[in-house]
C-alpha cells in the first residue's frame, strides 16, 4: 500500500490570513494525506518542533505579510541543526524577484495566489516520493 | 381585494409565460447553466416580477431615505449633499514613510486618512522585539511610541481630516497616541473625527491580531465606548467589521450575520457594564465588504442597514434616531484580485466600488491593481483613488438616492439577505451569543466550510475567474513593479527606541505604568491610565505588556 504523505502546514510570524492555508490544509486531507495544520502566529521554533514531533514528510508554510525572507531563513536554519531533512513548499504573496532566492535557500516550491490545488497536490506528491525535478 | 386580485392575476400570468415563452426557448436554446446561485446558494430565477415583492411593505420595510428602517440610506440627500469619503487604507515602512504617502494622497483629493499599521504594531510588540523580527514596517506603519505618532501626522490637520485606524488589539494605545499628538497641533479631544477599528471578535474570527482573551478584551472596549462617548463625541469608537469576514470565505448571508451578531455582542455588553445604547450608540460603524456579484451586494448593503435599525430599536429600545443608523465603510474585497494579468483587477474594483456607491456606503476604499502582487505603488495607488472619483463625478449614479430601489430583484433579495441572516443571528443567541460561538469555533468552521467551497467552485470552473481559471495567457504579460519596503526601516526603528529610552524620563515611565497595571486589575476604566502612559513616552509594547501580565493572551484552538 502506498504510504500516506505527512504534511505539517505551518503559519509562522504575525500573520493572521489563514484562509488560503486551511483551504490547502483541507484540500491535502481530501487527497488523502495526512495534514497537521499548526494555527496562526507560530514562532519558526514551534513549527520546527512540529515537524520533529510529527515525523512529517513535507513543510508547507504560508506568508502574505511579507516576512517570508527571513522567517524562512530562520525555520532552515533551525532544521539545519536538528538535522531534520524535510522539503518545504511556500503559498501567499510572494514577489517574483523572491523566488530564486528562496529557492537557493533550501525552500523547494513557491505557490503564488491563483494556484489550482491539482497542481499543489500533484507537486507535493512529487517532491515527498522523489519524482521532484 | 385589489391589489391582491392583481399579484394573483400576475402570478397566473408568470406561470403561462414560464410554460408557453420561457421553456420553448431553452427547449431550443439551454440556459449557461442548471441553477444561477447567488454567493449564499440563494438560486435566482430568470426574472422577477411585483409578485416577488408582494409581502414588502413600502413604508414599513424600505420607506424614505433618512428614516427609520433606513433601508435606504442613512441621509435623507445621500451623495447628492456631499460624497463618500474617499479613504485609502495606507502605511508601509516607517512614520516619514507613510506621511509622505498621505500628504500626496490628499494632494490628490482624498478626503480621510486610513492608517495602515504594521503586524508588531497591532499585537503589541516592539520594533525591537523579538517577535517583530521580519515584520517590521511589512503590512503598514511601524509605531512604538508617541513619538513616531508625532512625525506620521506632521503638518495633517487633526481637526480637518478625519483618521481612520486598523487597530484592535492595541486600539486603546493608538487612539491615546491620536489624542495627543492632536493637543500638540492644539486640537481639542471633542474635535477629533475618525475611527478607531476595536473590533475584537473578528479578530478571533478572521484577522488574527489578537492578544488577550475574550472577556478582558471585551472589558477594554467597553472602556474605550465609556471614555469616548463622553470625551470624543465625533469619533466612531468601533467599525464592526464583515470585511475580514467575507475575506476570510464567508457568503453575503454569513458577513452580515455575522457581523451584526459581533454589534449585539458589543452592545450588550456595554449595557451591561451600564452605558446607554442611545448615547455610546450614535458611535458605532460598521465596515463590510464590496464583493463580485453585484446585485447581491447593493441588496446586502440594504439589508444589513434595516437589520441593524431593527435590532437597535426593538431588541434594545432604542429612541435616539442617531443611534439606529448603520453607517458604514466599504472596501473593496481584496481576495478577488488576481496575480495573473493584474491590470483586469482595476475593472473588478470598479464594479465592486459602484455597488457600494449604489448600496449607500459613507467612506469607501478602492483597492490597487497590484495587492495580489505586493504592496501597491504610488501609481496603482492614484488609479485606485481616481476609479472613485469617476464613479463620484462622471456616473451620474450620485444623483439620486438608491436608485436601484424597487427593482423586483433588488428588493427581494434585501428580504431574503435580512431573513437568511436573522436566522443565523437566531441560532448564534441559542448559542450564548457571539463570544460564546466564536469560542466553540462554530463561526470559524462555517466561513471555513464556505471558503473551501468557493474554491472547489473556482477548482472545477463552475466559477470563472477571468484570467485566472479561464481566457489565461500562457506567457506572463510584462511584470508588475511592485513596491520594495525598505529593509533598513527594522534597523531605523530600534535605534529610534533605544535613544528615546535614554531621553525619556523612565521614572516617570514606571510610576504611569504601575498605576495601569493597578487599574485594569481593578474596575476602573483603563483609557485615561493608557492616555497618560502614552504622554509619558511609554512604548507600545510596554503598555501591551504591563496588560498582557494583567489578563493574559489568548491563543486559538485549531480549527480545520
Amino acid at each position: 500500500m502506498e504510504k500516506r504523505i505527512r504534511v505539517v502546514v505551518g503559519k509562522p510570524g504575525l500573520d493572521g490570513h489563514d484562509r488560503g492555508s486551511k483551504v490547502v490544509a483541507r484540500a491535502l486531507r481530501d487527497a488523502g494525506m495526512e495534514v497537521i495544520y499548526t494555527g496562526i502566529r507560530q514562532t519558526p521554533e514551534e513549527i520546527v518542533n512540529t515537524v520533529l514531533q510529527e515525523d512529517a514528510d513535507i513543510l508547507g508554510l504560508s506568508i502574505l505579510s511579507g516576512a517570508h525572507m527571513k522567517l524562512c531563513q530562520k525555520i532552515i536554519k533551525l532544521m539545519k541543526e536538528k538535522e531534520i531533512n524535510v522539503p518545504i513548499f511556500l503559498g501567499g504573496i510572494i514577489p517574483a524577484d523572491d523566488i530564486p532566492e528562496l529557492k537557493k535557500m533550501g525552500v523547494n516550491e513557491v505557490f503564488g495566489p491563483g494556484t489550482s490545488f491539482e497542481d499543489i497536490i500533484k507537486r507535493v506528491k512529487e517532491i515527498v516520493l522523489g519524482t521532484a525535478v | 381585494m385589489d391589489q391582491e386580485n392583481k399579484i394573483n392575476e400576475l402570478v397566473e400570468k408568470k406561470a403561462l409565460w414560464y410554460e408557453k415563452t420561457f421553456k420553448k426557448t431553452v427547449s431550443r436554446f439551454p440556459e449557461r447553466k442548471k441553477e444561477f446561485k447567488t454567493s449564499y446558494g440563494k438560486v435566482v430565477d430568470p426574472v422577477y416580477t411585483p409578485a416577488d415583492v408582494k409581502d414588502i411593505d413600502y413604508a414599513k420595510d424600505i420607506g424614505f431615505p433618512g428614516e427609520y428602517p433606513y433601508t435606504r440610506g442613512v441621509q435623507p440627500t445621500m451623495y447628492r449633499g456631499r460624497f463618500w469619503t474617499m479613504r485609502q487604507y495606507a502605511g508601509f515602512a516607517s512614520a516619514e514613510e507613510s506621511n509622505k504617502r498621505y500628504r500626496y494622497l490628499l494632494e490628490q483629493g482624498q478626503t480621510g486618512l486610513s492608517v495602515a499599521f504594521d503586524l508588531p504594531t497591532q499585537i503589541g510588540y516592539d520594533s525591537d522585539d523579538e517577535m517583530s523580527e521580519g515584520e517590521v514596517g511589512k503590512v503598514g506603519v511601524a509605531i512604538d511610541s508617541l513619538k513616531d505618532m508625532e512625525i506620521l501626522f506632521d503638518s495633517i490637520p487633526l481637526d480637518k481630516v478625519s483618521v481612520s485606524m486598523t487597530i484592535n488589539s492595541t486600539s486603546a494605545i493608538l487612539l491615546s497616541m491620536l489624542m495627543a499628538v492632536g493637543e500638540k497641533q492644539g486640537v481639542r479631544h471633542d474635535q477629533l473625527r475618525g475611527t478607531i477599528q476595536n473590533d475584537i471578535l473578528k479578530e478571533y474570527i478572521a484577522r488574527g491580531t489578537y492578544v488577550f482573551p475574550p472577556d478582558p478584551s471585551m472589558r477594554v472596549i467597553v472602556d474605550i465606548f465609556e471614555y469616548g462617548s463622553k470625551n470624543l463625541p465625533k469619533f466612531n469608537l468601533i467599525s464592526i467589521s464583515g470585511y475580514h469576514i467575507r475575506e476570510a470565505g464567508a457568503n453575503a448571508v454569513q458577513e452580515v450575520a455575522f457581523t451584526i451578531a459581533d454589534g449585539i455582542a458589543y452592545v450588550e455588553a456595554a449595557i451591561k457594564a451600564g452605558l446607554d445604547p442611545n448615547v455610546f450608540g450614535t458611535n458605532l460603524s460598521f465596515f463590510f465588504n464590496a464583493h463580485n456579484n453585484f446585485i447581491e451586494e447593493i441588496s446586502k448593503f440594504r439589508a444589513a442597514r434595516k437589520i441593524w435599525a431593527k435590532v437597535m430599536k426593538e431588541r434594545f429600545h432604542v429612541t435616539n434616531e442617531e443611534a439606529l443608523k448603520l453607517k458604514f465603510h466599504t472596501q473593496t474585497a481584496g481576495s478577488t484580485l488576481t496575480a495573473q494579468q493584474p491590470m483586469n483587477n482595476i475593472i473588478r474594483v470598479t464594479m465592486q466600488a459602484l455597488s457600494a456607491v449604489l448600496g449607500g456606503t459613507q467612506s469607501l476604499h478602492t483597492n490597487s491593481f497590484d495587492e495580489a502582487l505586493g504592496l501597491p505603488t504610488q501609481e496603482s495607488a492614484t488609479i485606485a483613488l481616481r476609479t472613485q472619483q469617476i464613479i463620484a463625478y462622471e456616473s451620474g449614479v450620485t444623483d439620486t438616492v438608491d436608485p436601484f430601489a424597487g427593482s423586483y430583484l433588488i428588493e427581494h433579495l434585501t428580504k431574503d439577505i435580512e431573513e437568511k441572516a436573522m436566522e443565523y443571528i437566531k441560532k448564534i443567541d441559542d448559542m450564548g451569543g457571539m463570544v460564546r460561538a466564536v469560542e466553540t469555533g462554530y463561526v470559524q468552521k462555517e466561513i471555513l466550510n464556505s471558503a473551501y467551497e468557493a474554491q472547489l467552485r473556482i477548482e472545477k470552473k463552475e466559477d470563472v475567474i477571468v484570467g485566472m481559471n479561464e481566457f489565461t495567457t500562457e506567457k506572463g504579460s510584462k511584470p508588475t513593479p511592485i513596491l520594495k519596503v525598505d529593509t533598513s526601516v527594522e534597523e531605523k526603528q530600534k535605534s529610534k527606541i533605544k535613544e528615546l529610552k535614554e531621553i525619556r524620563d523612565n521614572n516617570l515611565v514606571s510610576e504611569k505604568l504601575s498605576s495601569l497595571k493597578l487599574a485594569a486589575a481593578s474596575k476602573e476604566n483603563i483609557m485615561p491610565f493608557i492616555y497618560e502612559a502614552v504622554k509619558a513616552y511609554a512604548t507600545l509594547g510596554e503598555i501591551t505588556n504591563v496588560l498582557r501580565e494583567v489578563f493574559g493572551e489568548f491563543r486559538e484552538s485549531v480549527i480545520l
